[in-house]
């Protein structure tokens, strides 16, 4: 019955034909919108609905194309280098996720350390309590830290019955409650990676550093440390990425001057109705994002070659 | 191998895991508190619960969510598979490389580009925004997630078991229906609670995508949470902590035991 029996070909061009229904959705609710972020970022703001100018518009046909590119403007883009508000934005934005990302790889390593060398029996119980917070709404947890922090909060409320401090100390709206929110969220995408390349480490490399004559810390940073370093990295990068972009976090629990890009796109985009001028914001994230985005790719998909 | 743990390493479990639950707990513990006050206990009581059965808004908003869920899980579930398949069984191909990119792009990227680019798109092709257009910008992104869970069961299959049924005479469509459904059924399954539990999750999303009358359960605790804290929205938290863990255990059993018997 060889006959009937799929070659490779057939199946790799049945598989192709598949793929066309993904890349399809991707290239239509993903790609494609992002053309229209990089055109609107090139348009002028005006009142009405929509509230920009339309450029290369691809209804006045060829004819009319020099006067559609004539209708470019820069000035989306020379408003987010004059106005300073911008530039902080960027340049907290990635202070604040680079000190979370810092911070969460500080907590995680240890305790993926610790999940990696535990009994065998007690290791998937160890993962499920890693990822289960990730299951549970975000928004939720972030909720339950301005309950925590709040001046009237509970961790004020302990502190001080116990005496430890006479009045409130602030940490809701400021920075440091950004922070904690961050690396509280993020910190399951820092344990797994770390964990997984923990885990799979050859553990009589350490024994044999150990025999050798290696102190247990010189071990650790000799060996360990080095050969973690695919899940050290990519933790980071799963971290760091989104945190620049996020909005939630420094809304609920920063103050008003706890200035983050996503924020920032967020207002413009709503509150002063300048789509051009989020769309142009949104364009410099990406840009500025891409390298490390495309550095995760290359990681990610070095591990998926057929 | 003998392997005893060490105390500083049950040290770093506690406290690691500490910090993980004991927001979510109190968050739980004070959505049976009598009290407004999130400083005084005032006794147990379940009174915020009735309360949330009188907020139709709130009701009403769960009910969008859920079906939104649904849709864009089922929807990430479908896709994901296609997706899963093509990257595992297609070899190298023309634009494989763009289409991992794509699929590996919305899981990473800020939300706030994702949902203004998907807003400005929807705006620009006159889409008027609405319950749709949040069931797409959530297949949107589910359907990556739903990728990489399938992609993990796929990549491990044991090819043979289709060459069996090939060899027995079974036609590739077959073979596909009988052999390969079945058994990446239970990671299609695990794909779709991960895009479900997304899409009920996710509010940056949906509130660049949603319009008047299609306010998801995220956004209206979002506008609640901005007025501050109260007790009714630990219990509509507390509320969707217990879903979310019963349906995490139905998975757990329902997937651990067909994993166990692939073949029937």
């Amino acid at each position: 019955m060889t006959g009937e029996r799929a070659s490779p070909q057939a199946e790799g061009r049945s598989a192709r034909l598949i793929s066309w229904a993904p890349l399809a959705w991707l290239l239509l609710f993903f790609a494609l919108p992002f053309v229209i972020v990089l055109k609107i970022s090139f348009s002028r703001q005006r009142d009405g609905q929509p509230p920009y100018e339309p450029v290369l518009d691809p209804s006045g046909g060829l004819s009319n194309l020099i006067d559609e590119a004539r209708k470019f403007s820069l000035e989306s883009y020379s408003s987010l280098l004059s106005d300073s508000l911008y530039l902080e934005s960027y340049l907290s934005s990635i202070l604040i996720a680079g000190a979370a990302t810092i911070l969460a790889l500080l907590i995680a390593y240890p305790v993926a350390y610790a999940m990696a060398r535990a009994p065998r029996r007690w290791q998937p119980l160890l993962v499920i309590l890693a990822i289960a917070p990730f299951w549970t709404s975000f928004l939720i947890r972030i909720y339950a830290w301005t309950m925590i922090l709040k001046d009237e909060g509970l961790l004020n409320h302990a502190l001080m019955s116990v005496g430890i401090i006479a009045a409130p100390i602030q940490i809701y709206a400021t920075h440091w409650a950004v922070l904690i929110g961050i690396v509280y969220s993020y910190l399951p995408f820092m344990i797994l990676p770390i964990y997984n390349a923990l885990e799979k480490q050859d553990r009589t490399l350490i024994e044999a550093a150990l025999d050798l004559g290696a102190t247990r810390l010189r071990a650790f940073f000799c060996v360990t440390l080095p050969l973690s370093l695919r899940g050290v990295i990519a933790g980071c990068l799963l971290v760091f990425i989104p945190a620049v972009g996020e909005f939630v976090i420094p809304d609920l629990l920063g103050s008003s001057d706890t200035l983050m890009i996503g924020r920032t796109l967020w207002d413009e985009f709503a509150s002063a109705r300048n789509w051009p001028g989020a769309a142009a914001l949104a364009v410099v994230m990406l840009v500025l994002l891409v390298i490390p985005i495309g550095y995760y790719q290359r990681m990610q998909s070095a591990g998926d070659r057929p | 191998m003998n392997r005893r743990i060490g105390a500083h390493h049950i040290a770093a479990l506690v406290a690691g895991f500490a910090f993980l639950y004991v927001p979510i707990a109190l968050l739980i513990l004070y959505s049976f508190n009598a009290s407004r006050l999130v400083t005084v206990w005032g006794g147990f009581s379940t009174r915020w619960y009735g309360e949330l059965l009188q907020n139709e808004q709130l009701l009403s908003s769960v009910w969008i969510s859920l079906r939104v869920a649904l849709l864009s899980g089922a929807f990430s579930a479908i896709l994901g598979t296609c997706a899963a398949y093509a990257l595992v069984r297609a070899g190298r191909f023309r634009g494989r490389t763009i289409f991992s990119a794509l699929l590996y792009s919305p899981m990473i990227m800020p939300e706030v580009i994702v949902g203004l680019a998907l807003l400005l798109f929807f705006v620009a092709i006159g889409l008027e925004r609405g319950f749709w257009t949040v069931v797409i910008a959530h297949t949107t992104v589910g359907m990556c997630f739903a990728t990489v869970v399938i992609h993990a069961r796929l990549a491990e299959f044991d090819r043979s078991l289709e060459e069996a049924a090939m060899d027995l005479g079974a036609t590739p469509a077959t073979t596909f229906r009988t052999v390969t459904l079945p058994i990446c059924a239970p990671a299609i399954v695990a794909a779709f609670l991960l895009a479900f539990t997304i899409s009920l999750d996710d509010f940056v999303l949906a509130s660049f995508t949603a319009g008047t009358g299609s306010t998801t359960l995220p956004m209206r605790i979002y506008s609640q949470v901005r007025l501050g804290v109260s007790p009714q929205i630990n219990a509509i938290s507390t509320l969707m902590i217990a879903a979310v863990a019963v349906m995490l255990c139905v998975a757990y059993f329902a997937i651990g035991r067909k994993g166990r018997a692939p073949a029937a």
